[in-house]
């Protein structure tokens, strides 16, 4: 079991309000990713879930038992860090085993224990090497092992990803959510990268200057943001947002439409018409920065090649029914 | 082309440094080969003579030999024992955010400043003097008799002082070691259910090892030539009590004025100072593979 939630959770660094109050509940045997820009508190806040930091008010209940004064080790939830945090002069099967040690299991029951979770990350081989003997996506799995073997009530991922190189961080990607489906345990991950987010999330949180704009799956964070903010941050490339006058015609302060959902027309009359800045052409799809005079500059996606270029005079029609409409306070209108 | 010009204009420019640190080191090496094969006593002028061995068979036959090859090793042992085992709680102390902690540190490191002569007769006068010293003074508060630490314990007075000394150098080292352990690494630990005892077992101590090597080591080099204390305070008295091999060497030749003698004694420090280092390099050496 590993359910999880907060309550107006809330911490401050003297003066500083880091978590304004959030509130979350999270099921148990789901994949949680938090996102947000650097120095949103999605780091602080899945610090203040491990105990690793103090929490200013309110709860945070584990399986409906307030953990606030629990030390980190007794709340069964186990970590994977940024860098990794091997223990350096042990050999992986040491770093694996630690937790056990200090729980006070027997050799022979650590030892077993060990041995399975290092079968399920292809870590046999190389189970009486020191850390600095292994790759960085060995290490990566080594913190993985160390996190799984003490079976915990949930697993905290912080950025843990972010050391790797591209092709190794989809791997692992993958890796990652396939063993939390096989084991079914709760997990927490916190990430910048909404790519990361939108492929290995449940549901995602997104967080803003200490709050949380919006919890809810992948899809419902793409089709109905709840505001600019979450809008802007989910999806690759970035939503398009035109305000002023053709915004008033539709009721709103400002109107967004995503790359994907502009219809591109060669010699059209209709929609938003621009010149091409930059077109970016990637084979499975056509990246066109569109600078379309009082509206500023566009982005148009196509799937697929097309041949348009630098300079060419294009219009982009803008799917009605993918039109987003936001209020002043930049909150999303429905209906 | 160039870069043989360049090696050549190197060389060149770096010769009378090199030649001059050269001569520095051999001039007096060669001599001291020299004058421990002669009869060459200050007492004596003029009756410079080879003898050969004779100095080397003297200097090693000689009773406070063995007494003062002990007191070395004893004041080396016992003074690296004394600021690891003091230096790691100060330094797991100073690592801890406290109010003034700048100005703690400096206070620390202050006596690693105090010349050796200094320190011992502040010691000698102020601290350990039997009528008027500090100790002396605290003893008859509680109702004791003052311990005559330069009669009764003479030796370990002269562990204290050096101690004393070479405590801040062992801290700062251990405390820079601390500060370069990763953060992660501890909460990992305290993730794992590791109390903070065995975080410092596991995690603190192996961090560690490396720097408590470095410590031994520096400090070994210093302390088998330990001398400024001991001249200060007791004069390596009484009796033999407290002379090491560089107050024998020194007595050997400036009290006596037996220079071959002298010399003698101090080509056989050499070799025992080489005998420790390869012992040390051998036990504690293997922490600084990488």
């Amino acid at each position: 079991m590993g359910q999880i939630t907060l309550q107006d959770v809330q911490k401050s660094f003297g003066p500083v309000h880091i978590i304004k109050g959030a509130d979350l509940d999270i099921a148990d045997g789901s994949f949680v990713v938090f996102v947000g820009p650097s120095g949103c508190g999605k780091t602080t806040l899945l610090r203040l879930i491990a105990g690793l930091e103090d929490v200013s008010g309110g709860k945070i209940l584990i399986d409906g038992k307030n953990v606030v004064d629990t030390p980190p080790a007794k709340r069964g939830l186990s970590m994977v860090f940024q860098s990794y945090a091997l223990y350096p002069h042990m050999s992986v099967r040491g770093n694996i085993g630690f937790g056990l040690k200090m729980a006070g299991l027997s050799k022979d029951e650590t030892n077993r224990k060990v041995e399975a979770a290092a079968a399920t990350l292809n870590l046999t081989p190389y189970l009486d090497r020191k850390p600095r003997e292994l790759s960085g996506g060995q290490r990566q799995r080594v913190a993985i092992g160390r996190a799984i073997v003490r079976e915990p009530k949930a697993f905290l991922f912080d950025e843990p990803l972010s050391n790797l190189d591209a092709a190794l961080r989809v791997q692992m990607r993958i890796e990652v959510t396939r063993l939390q489906k096989q084991l079914g345990t709760t997990a927490i991950y916190v990430t910048h990268d909404q790519v990361e987010a939108m492929t290995m999330a449940d549901k995602i949180v997104v967080l803003n200057g200490g709050k949380i704009e919006q919890y809810g799956s992948p899809l419902q964070l793409y089709e109905k943001p709840a505001n600019l903010f979450v809008a802007g941050f989910i999806g690759s490339p970035k939503m398009n947002f035109v305000t002023g006058e053709l915004a008033r015609q539709q009721g709103a302060a400002t109107i967004g439409v995503r790359p994907e959902h502009l219809k591109i027309e060669r010699d059209g009359t209709g929609g938003w018409q621009g010149t091409i800045a930059v077109a970016e052409h990637l084979g499975s799809d056509t990246f066109l920065y569109v600078d379309a005079g009082p509206l500023g500059m566009l982005t148009a996606r196509y799937i697929g090649e097309l041949s348009l270029h630098a300079g060419d005079h294009v219009s982009l029609v803008p799917e009605p029914a993918r039109i987003h409409r936001f209020d002043e306070s930049g909150n999303a209108l429905r209906g | 082309m160039a870069t043989r010009q360049t090696q050549f204009l190197a060389r060149a420019l770096l010769t009378p440094a090199v030649g001059l640190l050269f001569i520095w080191m051999i001039v007096p090496l060669a001599l001291t080969l020299y004058f421990s094969t002669l009869h060459y006593s200050l007492l004596d002028p003029g009756s410079e003579a080879f003898v050969g061995l004779e100095n080397f068979r003297y200097f090693l036959t000689d009773p406070a030999f063995l007494a003062s090859l002990q007191n070395t090793l004893v004041l080396v042992g016992s003074v690296l024992a004394l600021t690891i085992l003091l230096g790691i709680p100060l330094a797991l102390l100073m690592d801890q955010p406290v109010i003034g902690r700048n100005i703690v540190r400096l206070m620390v490191i202050a006596p690693f400043f105090v010349m050796p002569t200094v320190s011992a007769l502040v010691w000698k006068n102020l601290l350990m003097h039997p009528v008027s010293g500090l100790f002396a003074w605290l003893a008859k508060l509680v109702g004791l008799t003052p311990i005559d630490w330069f009669t009764d314990a003479p030796l370990l007075a002269v562990i204290l002082i050096v101690a004393w000394q070479w405590l801040p150098f062992a801290t700062l080292i251990l405390l820079t070691a601390l500060q370069s352990l990763d953060e992660e690494q501890k909460e990992a630990a305290e993730m794992d259910g590791a109390s903070a005892l065995s975080s410092f077992i596991y995690i603190t101590l192996p961090h560690m090892a490396r720097p408590i090597t470095v410590v031994i080591l520096i400090e070994t080099i210093f302390l088998l030539t330990v001398f400024a204390e001991i001249f200060v305070t007791t004069g390596g008295g009484p009796g033999l009590q407290t002379t090491n091999i560089a107050f024998l060497i020194y007595s050997q030749a400036l009290i006596q004025f037996d220079v071959g003698s002298a010399s003698a004694g101090g080509l056989v420090a050499v070799v025992i100072a080489n005998i420790v280092a390869f012992f040390l390099v051998r036990i504690v050496g293997r922490n600084l593979e990488a």
